[in-house]
C-alpha cells in the first residue's frame, strides 16, 4: 500500500484527491500548508509527495528544494500541482527537481494514472 | 445697596462677559474672524495696561503725591509714539517665530535656551504676584466700601472669603476661555473681545464719575481749577529724579509686562494695527487721566478725614447719594481688575507650562513625548499653572495684610519686569548679544531689584533684618539695601532702578562681549535682528532626509491634534507634488513644522522634541555663510543655485515616483492575468473532480450530499468572482447606474455591521461608534456606500491582529463633506504597502485567510470615485485606518 503525503491548502481539492487515492488503495496523509517543512514530510514516510505550488507560509518551490536537499527524501517522487498554468512556473519546478507537473483542473483518471506511474517507478 | 444684590449684579456682568467671549469664540471657530481682528479691538485690548491700580489707585496717588501719577501714563505714551518701530519689530518677530510669551521670545532668540526661559518666567512670576494681589485687594476693598456704605449698616462678613471667591471665579473664567485652544497663536478671540468690552466699560465709568465730580459737585471747570489752585494737601513740586525714573520704568513695563506682551505680540501678530494703536492708545490713556486730579481734590475736600483716597472714585458718588453712578464706577474697577488678572494669568501659565513643566516632563519621561498625548498634558499644565498663579497672588494678598497703598505695590512689579528690557532690546537689535550675557544681565538685575526694592518693601525685620538695613549685608556697609555702594539720599525706587538697570545692562554687555554664541544662537540672532529682510525666517540646521515622516506626523498629531496635523502634512505633500499624507522631510518642512509646534509648546521644547526624531541639528557651511552675511553676491548666487537644485530634485522625485508607479502597474498587469487564472482554476478543480466522482455513482447518500454541497459552494465562489470582476469593470468605465436617494448614515452603518458580522464570527470583535455624530442624512447611493463599509469592516475583522480586536468608527463633517473613519487597533499596514492596497489583487497576506479574490479595496476605490468621494489610507493612527470622504449631496451626473 503506497503512502502519499499531500500538501494542499484548498480543503475541497485536498478532499477530492484524498478520496480518489484512498479508493485506489493509497494511504493519504494530508497537510494544509508547508509550515512543518521537510520534517513533517519525512514523518509521513511517503512513497510519493503531492505538492501545491502556491502555499501559505512557504512556497511549493522552496519546499521542493528542501526535499531534494534532504538525504532521506531526495529520491522520493514529487508531483506538483498548480492553478496558475504559466510556463515560467513549470520551468522553475523542473529546475528544482520535480518528478511530474500537473495543471489544475485535472481529470481524475489523469491524476490516478500519474500517481500509479510515479509510485510504480519507485518500487 | 445690599451686599447680596451687588454680588448678583457682578454675576450678571460676568455672565455677560462669558456670552461675549463665547459668541466671539464661536464666530472665530466658524472662520468669520473679520472685525475680531481689527485695529480697534487691538487698541482696546491694549488698555489692559490700565488695571485697578490706575482706575482706583491713580486718584489715591494724586491725593498723596500730586501730579506724579501722570508719569505712569507718560511712559507708555512716549513708547507708543516714539518707539513704535521697536514695537513693530517685536510684533513681526512674534509672528514669524510663533512666539508664545516674552520668556519664549528671549529663550528663542538666544539659541532656544530653556535656561533663559526659566529665568524670565521666574522674574515674571515673582514680579506679577504683588500685582495680582493688588487686583484682588482692590476688588475686595470696593466690595467692602459698598457693603459698609449701606444705610442698614450692613458690614462685609469676611473680607478674606471675598478675596477667595474672587480669585476662584477668575481662575474658572481664565481656564474656560484661556485654555481651550492649545496653540497660543490660535489666539483667544473670546478673551480679547471680553477685554475690549471691559476697556470701554472702565473708560465710560471713569469719565462719568469725573464729569459728575466736575459739573455735578465742583460747579464747572473754572471753579474746579480754582479749588485745585487753592488745595494745600497734595504738593505739586516735581522731583526730576523720581519723574525720570517713573517714566522710564513705566515705559519699560508697557513692553515687558507679561500681559502687555500677550495682547501686543502673542494675540495679534499684525504690525499694521500698530498704526492706529500708536496714537489711539496714548489718547485712551489721556482720557483715563483727565479727571484724576479733580476727583482727588474734591475728594480730599469733601470726604471725612482719614478716608482712603484710593477709593474716592467709589466713595464720592456714594456719599453724594448717586447709587447708579457708584455702581458704574464699581463695574469699571471690577473690569480693570478682572481683565488684568485673566490675561496676566494666561500669559504666566503659558510661560510656566512651556518653560518649566514641559521641559521637566520631557526630561523625566522622554519616551512619553513620542507616545503620550502631549496636548492633554500641556493643557493640564496650563490649567494648574493658572490656579497656582492666582493662589500665589492670594497668598501674597493675605501676607501683605491688604493694607498697603495700591501704587506702591504696582511700582515694585513694574521695576521687576523692567529687568527684562535690556536683554529684550539687545536681543532684537544687537547680533553680538549672547546667551551667557543675557543670563548674567537678568540674574544681576533680578537680584539687585529683589534686594533693594522687593524685600525691603516688607519692612525691617520681616524678610531682611534691621541690621541689614542699617549696616548692610554680612555687615558690609556698601551693601545696604537702600544705599548701595554708600550712595545715600536717593529715593528708594529711583535708587533701586538706577542700580538694577545699570548693573543689569553692564553685565549683559560685558559678558556678551567676552563670550561666543553657539551656532543655533547665531542663526536665531540673525533671524531676529534682520527680521524685516526678505527671507529672514532664519536658515535652519535640520539635516536632509534623517527624519521619518510618519514619526513626525505621529508627534505632530499629539501636539496639534489629528485634523490640524493631517491637513498640514497633506498640504505639504501636495506642495511637493506627492499624494497621500506623508511629504518628504525636507529641511524646510521640518523647520516650518518646528515653528508651528513652537506656537503650542514654546521654541525650546519644540526644538527638543524635533531633535528626538531628527537627531542633532547640524549646521551646514551654507547656513554659516548666510549667517555671516559676507557679501550679498555670494548669497544671491548660492540662493539661485539652491533654488535650481531644489527644483531639479523635486522634478526628479516626481518622475521617479511616476516611473515607480508605472513599473509596479506593469508588474501588476502581468500578475493580473496569472491571478485571474488562479482564481478561476481553483474552484474549477474541485467542481471537476467531485462531479467526476459523482458521475461514477455507487456512493453512500450522505457522501453524495456532501460532495454536492461542495460543488455548489465552489460554483457560488466562481459566480462571486465573476460578479466582482464585472462590477469593477463597470465602475472603472464610469457606466454604472447610481440609485441616488436620501439615506441615513447610521442605518447604513448598522446594515454594514450586520452584513460583515459573518466574517470570522468566532472572534470577539468590539466596535466603538459615535451614534450622535452618525445620525445624519446624505443624498447618495446607499447600497453602494454600504458595499464600501462592509468591505472595510470585513477587512478589519479579517486582518486586525490585536489580541482584543477593536474597530473605532468616527464621523466628522467639514465644509460640505462627511468623513467616516474606520480605525482598528492592529499593527496597521506597512508603509511600502500603503501605496498598492487599492490596486486589484493586491493582497498582502496569504490568501487562504483572505477568502476573497483581492478585489475588495479596488472596488471600494471605484465606488467612492463614482460617489464623488474617495477612500484613503490614513497613516500614523495606531492601527489600520481608512477614511471614507464623500459629499453630503451627490448631484445626478448630466446624461
Amino acid at each position: 500500500m503506497a503512502r502519499v503525503v499531500l500538501i494542499e491548502d484548498e480543503p475541497n481539492i485536498a478532499e477530492a484527491i484524498r478520496f480518489l487515492l484512498a479508493r485506489d488503495g493509497c494511504e493519504v496523509h494530508a497537510l494544509p500548508d508547508g509550515l512543518g517543512g521537510v520534517e513533517a514530510v519525512r514523518a509521513g514516510a511517503p512513497d510519493l509527495v503531492i505538492l501545491d505550488l502556491m502555499l501559505p507560509g512557504v512556497s511549493g518551490l522552496d519546499l521542493l528544494a528542501a526535499i531534494r536537499a534532504d538525504a532521506g527524501l531526495a529520491a522520493v517522487p514529487v508531483l506538483m500541482l498548480t492553478a496558475k498554468g504559466q510556463g515560467r512556473d513549470r520551468e522553475a519546478a523542473e529546475r528544482a527537481g520535480v518528478s511530474r507537473f500537473m495543471t489544475k483542473p485535472f481529470a481524475n483518471a489523469e491524476m490516478l494514472a500519474a500517481v500509479r506511474d510515479l509510485v510504480g517507478q519507485q518500487g | 445697596m445690599p451686599f447680596n444684590l451687588l454680588v448678583l449684579f457682578c454675576l450678571c456682568y460676568v455672565v455677560m462677559l462669558f456670552l461675549v467671549a463665547f459668541l466671539a469664540e464661536r464666530r472665530a471657530a466658524e472662520g468669520r474672524i473679520g472685525w475680531l481682528r481689527s485695529p480697534l479691538i487691538y487698541t482696546l485690548s491694549l488698555s489692559i495696561y490700565c488695571t485697578a491700580w490706575t482706575f482706583y489707585g491713580a486718584v489715591g496717588y494724586a491725593a498723596r503725591s500730586g501730579l506724579e501719577f501722570v508719569t505712569i501714563y507718560l511712559g507708555p505714551t512716549l513708547v507708543f509714539i516714539g518707539w513704535w518701530w521697536v514695537l513693530r519689530k517685536l510684533v513681526r518677530i512674534g509672528r514669524q517665530q510663533r512666539v508664545t510669551s516674552i520668556a519664549d521670545l528671549i529663550s528663542s532668540r538666544f539659541g532656544k535656551s530653556n535656561l533663559l526661559g526659566v529665568v524670565v518666567t521666574l522674574i515674571a512670576v515673582v514680579a506679577a504676584t504683588p500685582y495680582i494681589a493688588l487686583q484682588l485687594q482692590s476688588v475686595t476693598l470696593s466690595f467692602a466700601v459698598f457693603a459698609s456704605g449701606t444705610p442698614e449698616g450692613w458690614a462685609l462678613p469676611n473680607r478674606d472669603a471675598t478675596a477667595v471667591w474672587v480669585a476662584g471665579g477668575l481662575a474658572l473664567f481664565t481656564i474656560l476661555f484661556g485654555t481651550r485652544n492649545l496653540d497660543a497663536k490660535e489666539q483667544h478671540h473670546g478673551v480679547v473681545l471680553a477685554i475690549a468690552v471691559e476697556a470701554v466699560v472702565k473708560l465710560v465709568a471713569l469719565l462719568a464719575v469725573g464729569a459728575f465730580v466736575v459739573w455735578g459737585i465742583g460747579g464747572g471747570m473754572a471753579a474746579v481749577f480754582a479749588r485745585i489752585e487753592a488745595a494745600s494737601v497734595p504738593d505739586w513740586v516735581i522731583k526730576p529724579d523720581r519723574w525720570f525714573g517713573m517714566i522710564a520704568v513705566s515705559g519699560a513695563a508697557v513692553i515687558c509686562l507679561p500681559r502687555m506682551f500677550q495682547v501686543m505680540v502673542v494675540e495679534d501678530g499684525d504690525e499694521r494695527h500698530m498704526a492706529l494703536a500708536s496714537w489711539a492708545f496714548p489718547a485712551y490713556l489721556m482720557l483715563m487721566s483727565l479727571f484724576i486730579v479733580p476727583i482727588a481734590v474734591i475728594g480730599l475736600e469733601r470726604m471725612p478725614e482719614g478716608s482712603n483716597p484710593d477709593m474716592f472714585v467709589l466713595t464720592l458718588p456714594l456719599a453724594e447719594g448717586q447709587a447708579g453712578l457708584a455702581m458704574l464706577a464699581f463695574l469699571g474697577g471690577f473690569s480693570s481688575a478682572t481683565s488684568m488678572v485673566i490675561v496676566e494669568s494666561i500669559a504666566l501659565a503659558t510661560m510656566v507650562s512651556n518653560h518649566v513643566v514641559m521641559p521637566l516632563w520631557l526630561r523625566l519621561a522622554p519616551q512619553s513625548a513620542m507616545t503620550g498625548d502631549v496636548r492633554r498634558i500641556v493643557l493640564l499644565a496650563r490649567r494648574l499653572s493658572i490656579i497656582a498663579v492666582l493662589a500665589l497672588g492670594y497668598v501674597y494678598y493675605r501676607m501683605s495684610g491688604g493694607s498697603v497703598a495700591l501704587a506702591a505695590m504696582g511700582l515694585i512689579a513694574f521695576a521687576g519686569v523692567a529687568q527684562v528690557l535690556p536683554v529684550l532690546i539687545g536681543g532684537i537689535f544687537w547680533r553680538g548679544a549672547t546667551k551667557s550675557g543675557a543670563v548674567a544681565g537678568l540674574a544681576v538685575g533680578f537680584c539687585v531689584w529683589a534686594f533693594t526694592l522687593l524685600l525691603p518693601f516688607f519692612g525691617p525685620d520681616t524678610v531682611l533684618s534691621a541690621a541689614v538695613f542699617d549696616h548692610g549685608l554680612f555687615g558690609l556697609g556698601w551693601l545696604r539695601p537702600q544705599a548701595l555702594f554708600g550712595v545715600t539720599g536717593m529715593d528708594p525706587l529711583v535708587h533701586s532702578l538706577f542700580w538694577s538697570a545699570a548693573l543689569n545692562t553692564a553685565a549683559f554687555c560685558l559678558v556678551s562681549l567676552f563670550t561666543f554664541p553657539g551656532p543655533v544662537e547665531r542663526m536665531q540672532g540673525a533671524a531676529f535682528v534682520n527680521v524685516f529682510d526678505a527671507d529672514a525666517a532664519g536658515p535652519q540646521g535640520w539635516a536632509r532626509g534623517r527624519a521619518e515622516p510618519e514619526a513626525l506626523l505621529v508627534m505632530a498629531q499629539r501636539i496639534l491634534g489629528e485634523e490640524a496635523a493631517l491637513s498640514l502634512f497633506e498640504g505639504e505633500a501636495r506642495a511637493q507634488g506627492k499624494g497621500g499624507y506623508l511629504p518628504d522631510a525636507t529641511p524646510d518642512f521640518v523647520a516650518g513644522l518646528e515653528r508651528r509646534l513652537a506656537g503650542s509648546v514654546g521654541a525650546a521644547t519644540a526644538h527638543a522634541m524635533i531633535s528626538q526624531i531628527v537627531g542633532r541639528a547640524t549646521v551646514s557651511v551654507e547656513d554659516l555663510m548666510a549667517v555671516a552675511n559676507e557679501t550679498a553676491q555670494i548669497m544671491e548666487y548660492s540662493a539661485e543655485l539652491e533654488a535650481q537644485r531644489e527644483e531639479l530634485t523635486r522634478t526628479a522625485g516626481a518622475l521617479r515616483e511616476a516611473n515607480e508607479k508605472l513599473k509596479q502597474l506593469s508588474v501588476q498587469k502581468d500578475a493580473f492575468l496569472s491571478q485571474i487564472s488562479h482564481e478561476l482554476r481553483t474552484p474549477m478543480t474541485s467542481i471537476r473532480a467531485f462531479s467526476e466522482i459523482l458521475t461514477e455513482g455507487d456512493l453512500p447518500p450522505e457522501v453524495v450530499a456532501n460532495y454536492g454541497r461542495i460543488i455548489h459552494d465552489e460554483a457560488i465562489r466562481l459566480t462571486r468572482l465573476l460578479d466582482d470582476l464585472l462590477d469593477l469593470s463597470v465602475l472603472e468605465n464610469g457606466s454604472v447606474q447610481l440609485n441616488i436617494g436620501l439615506v441615513n448614515l447610521q442605518q447604513l452603518l448598522d446594515r454594514a455591521l450586520a452584513a460583515a458580522s459573518h466574517t470570522r464570527p468566532e472572534r470577539d470583535f468590539t466596535v466603538l461608534r459615535d451614534l450622535p455624530a452618525e445620525s445624519l442624512f446624505l443624498r447618495t447611493d446607499g447600497d453602494r456606500l454600504v458595499q464600501v463599509f462592509i468591505n472595510l469592516i470585513s477587512n478589519a475583522r479579517k486582518y486586525c491582529d490585536a489580541a482584543q480586536p477593536e474597530l473605532k468608527i468616527s464621523v466628522r463633517q467639514r465644509s460640505g463633506r462627511v468623513m467616516v473613519d474606520f480605525v482598528d487597533n492592529g499593527s496597521g499596514i506597512a508603509k511600502q504597502s500603503q501605496g498598492i492596497i487599492f490596486e486589484k489583487f493586491a493582497r498582502l497576506t496569504d490568501q487562504s485567510r483572505a477568502g476573497g479574490a483581492g478585489l475588495g479595496l479596488a472596488i471600494c476605490r471605484e465606488v467612492m470615485a463614482n460617489l464623488g468621494g474617495q477612500v484613503t489610507y490614513v497613516p500614523g493612527r495606531g492601527g489600520a485606518a481608512f477614511r471614507v470622504t464623500l459629499p453630503f449631496r451627490l448631484e445626478k451626473r448630466a446624461a
